[in-house]
Parts: structure tokens; sequence; C-alpha cells
């Protein structure tokens, strides 16, 4: 039996609302005590001891919106360097989309890629799946088979269901499974060839703008099918006050709803856009300062449930062209933590709902039994130093694109290890 | 063809937005000059005289090119006109490909034209030459506004203070974008007259005055400038249809008679007689339009003097 003891470290657990001074005693893979009761005990002996002073002890990252290039397109990213990102940025748990080649659609697929992950990935990786076969919007996948080889949730990723009728026979059935559908909304005819928010910078710039009722239009009509269903409906990701005022108007009504919001539209506005950077070109795109605004709020006074690193790479290919061709998305899993911590240092974000919103909220979300620091639950852990400073180097970047939003950016806050069952997968090296 | 010296605040040229008042003027002076010179029977000149300009075209446009390479040629620079088929290959790929091609080619200076906004920025992040922009997407066409500002200047003696009527598509139009940017900065007062569904989101905050009735916007206007509708937005449903469009916007005698008695009309071309203008109109004594072509040779030949001149082409690290 091994036994590692984390001591002297401020131990925040946002799923037993637990911010103290403490220590978290590991045995084999699992957390045996977390708390300030484990301080004076002593170690055990022959324990490991890691002295946490002046720095947080979390549980592990949850991130609920990954997307990795395998299989299909590892020459974007692999499940081994995404994985290896993960770790670097405290992420232990990870949602996987189902957009890769083929299309996560079959209970097989599942099953390759929790196989590839148990063999490569030093974090978990937690497949979703897609909602419409090959992500084609018209025939319904295997609900019942795909949660059983593991499927954690329902997307259909990048896509936008046109189809309400589709949509919600999907919704109806997914609630006999009491499965989550998880949808991004935008509406593709009222996008149609945008690549940036609509508005003045846009009309300044020359590029076809993407109306916020775009993303709206299509997130009430979903919300109205989860309504009419029942279902346990997730809006992935949102953008613009408009959408977060929807989300508490069908949580005031007692439906089943969720939000998301990238870490990208929570710390970066259209602003970052000008000079036609195509690391900046998103879905949806980053709007204006004022909805970046709104989007802190509703995070932290619940609307929103979850943050999400989007993580999406691309690579020369795809992004090394002129704006309007580039394909949207950007990398995330090493800078989720430190972007968030953003919001924290600004006071716009209390430390505990930081870390919930990237653990114990999405594990529950999703299912998962991670997220937390309880005794009993798997070592899955972050040790974060707050206020380290460091800044972004592309070289330094351990997913195999390089399409990083905060690439040179100066960060506040930085993961110094990462735990999964106890055994460390990360630990910077500065 | 030496008028005074004057250095922009970038060896590029990829927009009106970045050019101060004192850049358009020093532009204009130096193109009226190069109006005389083009008068001239003999026109050609020494300044380019060992230069290399390449033109890359990725959308076709006959005029402007042609314009770009009469206009270097008249500086006695070696022209070069590339056309880049933008159905070809993937077309983002082409252009820094292309691009990267061509800088080994040590060129002075490269004229761009590209279907996408920003790709001239693109390409002068890649290239160690001047770089022209000779349109790109929906975003700007310096040379145009910086033609049509010569055309009215010489008509009018001066920007400030007029009346210009900008109509039609400007939606999709950066002929329209960098006439506001330059007209602005110049001291005009720009009207935008066209339909809502060819206006862009957010335009008023650009210091003009949006009409959607001509009869409104071309009330006493000293310059009407009209702008290409392309065909294929009638089919995108931006307007119903070409009858309808030249019936409210299209211009002809009655709408132009709103206009001062000496307003001059203009045309950026090609035109689609009957659509956005009436035959007698882009033929009348009013219409500039012929005049704008000459202009834009002019200002060509202003450009690429100041970019890839003399005292540009060491500094320039080509």
């Amino acid at each position: 039996m091994s036994t590692t003891l984390l001591t002297h470290g401020r131990i925040v657990d946002p799923s037993r609302r637990m911010d103290t001074i403490g220590a978290v005693l590991i045995e084999d893979d699992k957390i045996v005590g977390a708390g300030p009761d484990g301080l004076n005990q002593g170690a055990p002996e022959g324990a490991t001891i890691i002295d946490c002073r002046g720095h947080v002890i979390a549980p592990g990252l949850v991130d609920g919106r990954v997307f990795i290039g395998e299989p299909g397109f590892e020459h974007r990213e692999t499940i081994r360097s995404a994985s290896e990102a993960a770790a670097a940025g405290g992420v232990t748990s990870l949602v996987m989309m189902p957009d890769t080649s083929p299309v996560m659609d079959q209970p097989s697929l599942v099953e390759y890629v929790l196989r590839t992950a148990r063999a490569t990935s030093l974090v978990r990786i937690h497949p979703a799946a897609a909602v419409t076969r090959g992500l084609g919007g018209s025939e319904m996948t295997e609900f019942g088979l795909l949660r059983e080889a593991g499927a954690v949730a329902f997307t259909d990723g990048r896509h936008t269901l046109d189809n309400p009728v589709v949509l919600r026979r999907a919704m109806s059935y997914a609630r006999d499974f009491d499965a989550l559908i998880a949808m991004e909304t935008q509406d593709n005819a009222l996008a149609a060839n945008g690549v940036m928010n609509e508005g003045k910078l846009a009309t300044l710039m020359g590029l076809p703008g993407i109306p916020r009722e775009a993303e709206l239009i299509p997130l009430q009509r979903d919300l109205a099918l989860a309504a009419l269903t029942g279902a346990r409906y997730h809006a992935a990701k949102i953008s613009c006050v408009m959408s977060a005022d929807a989300i508490r108007r069908a949580k005031d009504n007692g439906h089943r709803v969720t939000a998301g919001v990238s870490i990208n539209h929570l710390s970066l506005n259209e602003n970052d856009v000008q000079g036609y950077r195509t690391f900046y070109r998103l879905s949806p795109p980053l709007r204006d300062e004022l909805e970046r605004h709104a989007m802190a709020n509703a995070l932290a006074d619940g609307t929103i449930d979850i943050v999400v690193s989007s993580h999406d790479p691309q690579d020369v290919d795809t992004k090394r062209l002129p704006f309007d061709e580039a394909a949207p998305g950007a990398i995330g899993l090493e800078t989720l933590l430190a972007a968030l911590l953003r919001r924290v240092h600004d006071g716009t974000l209390p430390l505990m709902r930081a870390i919930e919103v990237v653990t114990s909220a999405p594990a529950s979300l999703f299912g998962l039994p991670y997220g937390t620091l309880r005794p009993g639950a798997k070592a899955d852990i972050a040790i974060i130093d707050l206020d380290a400073p460091w800044e972004v180097s592309d070289k330094d970047l351990r997913s195999h694109s390089r399409n990083s939003c905060f690439e040179n950016a100066r960060m506040s806050g930085r993961v110094l290890r990462t735990m999964v069952s106890g055994e460390t997968v990360f630990e910077l090296n500065d | 063809m030496v008028v005074g010296t004057h250095s922009l605040s970038s060896r590029h040229l990829l927009g009106i937005r970045n050019l101060s008042e004192l850049d358009i003027q020093f532009l204009l002076d130096k193109a009226d000059k190069a109006v005389e010179v083009s008068r001239r029977p003999d026109k050609k000149t020494s300044a380019l005289r060992g230069r290399t300009q390449i033109n890359l075209f990725f959308e076709a446009s006959t005029r402007t090119q042609a314009s770009f390479e009469l206009a270097g040629k008249r500086l006695g620079a070696d022209v070069m006109n590339m056309s880049v088929a933008s159905s070809s290959v993937k077309k983002g790929e082409t252009l820094i490909d292309t691009a990267m091609t061509l800088n080994a080619m040590r060129p002075d200076i490269l004229v761009i034209r590209h279907g996408s906004s920003g790709a001239a920025e693109l390409l002068a992040q890649k290239v160690e030459c001047a770089v022209v922009n000779a349109g790109d997407g929906q975003h700007e066409h310096p040379t145009q506004a910086l033609l049509d500002a010569l055309t009215i200047r010489r008509h009018k003696g001066s920007l400030q203070n007029l009346t210009v009527a900008i109509c039609g598509d400007v939606l999709h139009s950066r002929v329209a974008r960098s006439n506001i940017f330059l007209l602005g900065k110049m001291g005009a007062r720009v009207r935008l007259v066209g339909p809502s569904t060819l206006m862009p989101s957010g335009i008023e905050e650009f210091g003009v005055e949006v009409f959607n009735r001509m009869e409104d916007g071309l009330r006493d206007a000293d310059v009407v400038m009209m702008l290409r509708l392309q065909r294929e937005r009638m089919a995108g449903g931006f307007v119903p249809s070409v009858r309808e469009y030249f019936r409210f916007f299209g211009l002809d005698a009655d709408k132009l008679a709103l206009a001062k008695d000496d307003a001059i009309v203009m045309h950026p071309g090609p035109m689609n007689r009957g659509v956005e203008i009436a035959s007698l109109m882009a033929d009348a004594p009013q219409s500039v339009i012929e005049e704008q072509v000459e202009m834009g040779v002019a200002v060509r030949m202003a450009v690429l003097e100041l970019l890839a001149g003399p005292s540009h082409n060491e500094a320039g690290g080509v």
C-alpha cells in the first residue's frame, strides 16, 4: 500500500463547501481524509509527504468539452498528447467530443476511445457520443448501447441540430435513459457565412458578422423542446446575455437545463480579433466586452453551471489562412485554470465558485464520481499556486497544435502538480 | 515626379484607415503630378527603374490589374502579373505559399487582390517588400478611394464640407468602406443610401448618415457615388428583383435632379447599366466615371513610387 500526505495546503473542495488549511491523506488510489483534522496527526509510517504550504489543494479539474483529433486527425491531437496537455493544466477528467473520423456514433468507437485512453492517456477520458449518426442531423444514434459502452453524454459536437423533429425525438428518447443532451446552438442560416461577432468592428474589418440572435433562436427552440420532453438539456457554449436570460428563465420554470461557457468567452472579446489573427476565430464568435462581462456575472450567479476549455486543436492547414477561410477553434486544456483564475484575481468570481465550475459542477453534470476530495473518492488532485506568474509560450505547450488564444499571455496562477488516482501525472519543473 | 518628401507611417498600403490626413493630402498631390506625366506624349519615367512589381490577383479584375500594371510601367518598373484562379486549390494555401515563393524572388512591391478580408495584411506579415492592397474581401480598397478623392478634388477644389452620397450595396463594398474612412478624414459629409438589407451592422457609428430612400439621401449632394450591385446578391434575397432595385435605388435623371446642379456622378465600375445606374446617367455630362479610370493610374503611380521608390528600396530589406 502506498501512502501520500499532502500537508499544510489550503484545501478548496466545492463538493463539500470546504475552504480550509489542512491535509489530504491518500492511500493507494483513494483519498482517505481531506480536511483540517489531518494537520497535527503526523504522517503514517512510510508515507510520502508533500508540503503544500502556500498552495491550494483542489480536486482535479473536469473539462466538459474537449475535441481530440484521434481517431482521424492525429496530426492535430492524439489522446496521449491531449492528456499531457490536460495534466499540465490540472485537468484529470475530460469529456471528449464525438467529432472524430469516423464519428463517435457507434459503441465500438466509444470502446476504441476508452481502450486507447487506457493504454495511452495520463488522465481520464470520457467519450460523449453523437446524437445523430455521422453528426448528420437526421438519424438518432443508439443511446442505450452507447451509454452501456461508456458514453457520458450525447452531443453533435460543433453541429447544431437543424431539424426540431429529430431533436424532439432524441430528447424524448434520451430521457428514458436519463441521458444528457448537450448542444451548441447556432442557426446556420442566420449565421450564414459569418466569422465574427456582428457589429461595428465586423463592419470595420470587412468580415461577415454573426448576430447574437443566431445563438438565441436555436437555444430557445431547444429549451422549449427540453420543457416539452422533460429531457436533461445542456447548452454547451453560450456567449451572450440573451442566452443567459433564456437559461435563467428555463431554470426558474423548473426545467432540467444547464449551461456552459468556454474560458475564451469569459476571457476575451471581439477586439482580440483585430489583426485578423485566426487563433481568435471561434464558434460562437467572441462577443463584445459587455457580453463577456455578462458571462462572468451569469457564471457567478449560477445561471451558467460550468466552464469548459472547448479545447479544439487546429493545425497550420486549417489556421494559417485568411480569417474567413480558417477553421474556428482554439486549444485550451493547459490554460483553462490559469485563465479562470484571472476572474478570481479581478474579483468577479470567488475562488470557491471558480473551482466548482471546473470540478464538482461538471462532474455532477456528466454523472462522474470525480471532482471532489471527499474521502473514498479517487485521488484526482490539482495542487495550485494561485499567484505564480508565468507567460504562455507556444513552445512549452504540450498539445500537438499551437492555436492558443492565450499565446504570450501573462498569467497569475499555475498548476504545480496533478495527480490521477494518487499518481503524479504532472509536476511543474520550473 | 517629386512633390516634396513624405513617408507613410507604414511601409505598406493596406487600407485608408491607418492613413493620416497628411498622408492622403500628400498622395493626392503626388497623384496630381502623375496625371501630368500620364498626359505627356512620353509617359515613361525612371522613378522605379530596376524595381520589380508583382501584381498578385486572386480575384479577377481586369481594370484594377491593368491600372496597376500601367502605373508600374510608366514608372519604369518591371511588372509581372500573376492571376491565381481561386478555385484551383485551397485559396489560403495558395496565398501564403505563393507569397513565400514570390518573396524569395525579391520583388520590391507586391500588389494583391484577394477575396478574403485581411488577406493583404496576412501577406504583408509574410513578405519583406512593400504590399499594396488592391482590394481584400469586403474590407478595403484604398487606391480606389484615393482615386475617387482625386477625381472629386479636381472637380470641386477640395473635399472639405462636400456632401457625398454613396449609394447602393454598401454591405459588400470595400470601395464604400475605404471611401467612408477617407472622406470622413478629409472633412466631407458622407451619406450612405440604400436598402437596409445592404447596409452593414453598426455603420451609423462611422460618422455617416444613413438613408433608405434615394430621394432623401441625394438631396443637395455634391457628389453621387454609385456602387455596383453584384448580380448574385439578387438571388441571395438582399433585394427582390432588378426592376425593383432600379426603380427605388437606381440612379436616373429624376433622382439625380435632387442633388446639386453641379453634382458629379461617380461609379467604381464595372457598371450594371439599368441596375444601379441608368445608361443616360452613366454617359451624362455630370458623369466623371471615365475620369476616375484615368485618376486610378495616377494614384497608383503615386502609391507605387512612394512605397517602392529609391528611398524605400534599401530600407525595405528586400
